[in-house]
């Protein structure tokens, strides 16, 4: 029996036609562009979301018009209800963490460069990527169909927490069907992650060209890997949940709501489910979900800022090892999410423990980072500059972890903005800055043209700035008792701060506004940006190594062989101070 | 760093361990071996999502109102089932090995105990159905009580893992049959490998939801 010769040569035919080539492509590439602007969409989405509910925070009895055309019963006359506050908090969280931090930083610049950095053709299944990717745009479909319906979207957070997120129509406005939306929808994105995962993972173990051992791998790479094992597990867990809220919502049955739960007046006919079920499975999956929103960003950040110091970092092996590390342990921290449940106190501290311990692998990334950052001579692009401005909010998003990691402490800050400001830049804006990096600096290879750099910085200085402005006030409001998810505070005791709130918002206005500064970058560059060669930024990994944009079949009839480490930076070779990854010249004395 | 280049062009052989030297492109191995890892770590994947279910059940079996039910008796019939297809496949896929042409004797003794795994599969799968009856037929649905959601949940989303092997067989037996096209057998190895994989699964569940803890 013989192997298909048909398979022998490439991994597919090259496409043909518009549908192939654009819609149900199985190239890579095409995956990895469709997955970011789906993940643009949601962004954009999710930031006016968040515009809405902050300009309704501070001013609760604004009209804000037009609003009345997405939601009449939400926002009559165009001014939101407080119910429709929460429902527009539940869309802007979901949106933002599944569709955007799981797409852009993992499922968009991996598909476009994972196979490529390792000198693959394509995935390992071309198809079952193709699959990931409509899949994942079927997810969303569902969810934003939660604005069309007369029920609006649902009112229970992304973390959607039984037992109300599972009774139904008695649990408010959008949980008859919105609920049901949200249930059905991230049902469909785990498949649609797990598939891809599959796809990384095997791919990163098989498809590796001649000479590519895996410490030869570059740090996205790694970091890419690392998340599709993290997401494998995470994923696989958050299923059958979803599946376990759809049937208590929809078949009668009692998993999550407990005997004698009275909602809207009404006794729930349920009984002996437990709550705290849920809580348990959706935060082993929501725990490690926060790695794979940030640890894509953690190597794509390091890749562009050895090119842009022109040196190693101090060891990319410990890089490695501490991602690596943090991608065990958050499988040990998910009950640090649920210190306020009722836990046993014991568990309480068995759960604080591995989440401090996950401090010292972040540590370490962040002192390589600034290390080989001390005394370097970094080229300040607008790449470079977000590169920077991710490990700035690491460290500062980071740095109130170590207070909510200790139950005392938790108990109070819990359940106020202190939370917000930790867990929005720590794992929403450090990991966007890691896609911006990203975007500014592999925007040549992927289109041939350079983003436009003036437009870039300020756009980097804007929102670097207004990020601070945001999330930092949100801090010290947690600490004198600010509570989250409330969608006023003008008739409170919060009442004397209402100023810092209202500073924020107008940030927010602001940051937001400057978004579209790089939307118009990425257009307007896509057409008219200057060309750019084959390698702008003298980079040693593979996909320099090949034309920009890359052809369907990346490296064509070639087959890299790969000779070096990835970052032979500082060295004298012959086209500069650096030796690319495939380069036959021997670097004497390097160890390499 | 004073490091300076050579001329002389290093051989890719040089570097080393054992681990490397995959070839780039999609021919025979790399993509054999690239499914064989694709079909692995589907395997992690659905292992965990059943850990989770089992989890759960674990955190359900805890509470006041937990009844235990009988077990509906065509489920040992269904193991069997299940067991002797793992056997079948197992004769057919190393009569497979053995064979060098399609045409061969062994291809078609291949191709015979295929075709008897694909009996046991559907049987096992229509015998489910009947233990649902059964179920059904005794007054306990889906939401009746705990461990009846928890039988339903988990043996329908086992039969939807069973139906993906019976896909794949009968997608084989379709290979087998067309003696003029190419055979890939690392298809028929995985296939192998899932399949035994969801009978052990099987033999799993049935246990947890015989024996309560």
């Amino acid at each position: 029996m013989q192997e298909s010769s048909a398979q022998q040569a490439h991994v597919h035919a090259p496409p043909q036609g518009f549908w192939r080539k654009h819609v149900f492509s199985l190239d890579h590439k095409v995956i990895g562009k469709q997955y970011y602007a789906l993940a643009l969409v949601a962004v954009f989405t999710g930031m006016v979301l968040s515009w809405l509910m902050r300009i309704h925070m501070v001013w609760p009895t604004a009209r804000i018009p037009g609003l009345e055309l997405l939601s009449k019963n939400g926002a009559p006359a165009g001014v939101m209800t407080p119910e429709y506050y929460l429902s527009l908090l539940t869309m802007h969280g979901t949106l933002m963490v599944f569709f955007v931090l799981t797409n852009a930083p993992f499922a968009a610049f991996g598909n476009y460069f994972l196979p490529i950095q390792i000198g693959a053709e394509d995935m390992a299944f071309p198809r079952f990527n193709m699959v990931s990717f409509w899949t994942t745009f079927l997810a969303w479909v569902v969810l934003m169909l939660a604005f069309v319906i007369p029920d609006g979207p649902p009112i229970a957070g992304w973390t959607e927490y039984a037992p109300l997120s599972a009774v139904g129509k008695d649990a408010g406005p959008g949980m008859q069907w919105g609920a049901s939306l949200w249930g059905i929808s991230i049902a469909i994105f785990c498949i649609a992650s797990l598939l891809g995962a599959l796809n990384f993972i095997a791919t990163t173990l098989d498809l590796r060209a001649k000479g590519m051992t895996l410490m030869r791998m570059p740090l996205c790479t790694w970091a890419w890997f690392i998340t599709s094992c993290i997401a494998l597990l995470a994923f696989a867990v958050l299923l059958p949940a979803c599946i376990l809220l759809i049937l208590d919502r929809h078949a009668g049955t009692s998993f999550y709501i407990p005997g004698g739960l009275v909602a809207s007046d009404r006794l729930q006919p349920h009984s002996g489910g437990s709550p705290l079920l849920w809580q348990h499975l959706f935060w082993f999956f929501g725990h490690p979900e926060v790695y794979i929103a940030i640890l894509p960003s953690m190597g794509i950040v390091s890749h562009i800022l050895i090119n842009s110091m022109r040196k190693p970092l101090l060891s990319a092996k410990v890089v490695i090892y501490s991602m690596t590390s943090i991608g065990f342990l958050s499988y040990m921290v998910w009950g640090h999410h649920m210190f306020v449940s009722g836990m046993n106190p014991l568990s309480s501290l068995t759960f604080s423990f591995p989440t401090l311990t996950i401090t010292i692998p972040a540590t370490i990334l962040t002192l390589i980072w600034l290390g080989s950052l001390y005394g370097a001579r970094i080229q300040l692009t607008s790449a470079s500059l977000f590169a920077i401005g991710f490990i700035s909010m690491f460290v500062s998003g980071g740095i109130s972890g170590f207070f909510l990691a200790q139950p005392s402490l938790d108990i109070y800050l819990h359940g106020t903005y202190f939370v917000v400001g930790h867990f929005h830049m720590v794992m929403g804006v450090a990991s966007l800055f890691g896609v911006f990096a990203g975007t500014y600096f592999w925007f040549p290879k992927m289109t041939g043209r350079y983003m436009n750099e003036t437009i870039g910085k300020l756009h980097f200085w804007i929102t670097f700035i207004g990020t601070y402005l945001i999330f930092m006030p949100m801090h010290y409001l947690g600490l004198i008792g600010n509570v989250r998810r409330y969608q006023s505070f003008v008739n409170d005791f919060m009442a004397p701060y209402l100023w810092l709130h209202k500073d924020m918002t107008i940030a927010a206005l602001i940051t937001g506004a400057a978004q579209f500064l790089f939307l118009f970058n990425v257009i307007y560059s896509r057409f008219k940006g200057a060309p750019a060669p084959e390698n702008p930024w003298n980079c040693t990994s593979l996909e320099w190594s090949i034309p920009s944009p890359p052809p369907w079949n990346n490296f064509g009839d070639r087959h890299p062989i790969v000779y070096h480490d990835p970052y032979q930076y500082g060295v004298s070779g012959s086209k500069g101070d650096f030796v690319m990854q495939d380069s036959p010249e021997q670097i004497v004395g390097s160890g390499d | 760093m004073a490091s300076t280049v050579a001329s002389t062009v290093q051989s890719a052989a040089g570097f080393g361990s054992k681990k490397e030297a995959v070839p780039v492109s999609f021919v025979g191995s790399s993509a054999d071996r690239a499914s064989r890892s694709g079909i692995w770590v589907g395997i992690f994947a659905i292992t965990m999502s059943f850990a989770a279910f089992t989890s759960a059940l674990f955190v359900r079996q805890g509470t006041p109102d937990w009844t235990h039910i009988l077990m509906p008796s065509v489920l040992y019939l269904n193991t069997f089932f299940l067991l002797a297809s793992s056997v079948t496949l197992e004769i057919s896929r190393r009569s497979l090995s053995a064979a060098t042409i399609i045409e061969s004797h062994s291809a078609r003794r291949a191709k015979l105990w295929l075709l008897a795994t694909f009996a046991l599969g559907v049987a096992f799968c229509v015998g489910q159905y009947m233990a649902w009856q059964q179920l059904r037929a005794a007054g306990l649905y889906l939401a009746t009580n705990p461990n009846s959601s928890f039988f339903y949940v988990l043996t329908f989303v086992h039969v939807l893992h069973v139906l993906v092997g019976v896909a794949a067989i009968v997608y084989l037996l379709g290979r087998l049959m067309a003696s003029h096209s190419t055979f890939r057998r690392s298809l028929f190895e995985n296939t192998a490998v899932y399949w035994h994989f969801i009978g052990v699964l099987w033999v799993y569940l049935f246990m947890l939801c015989l024996v309560k803890l």
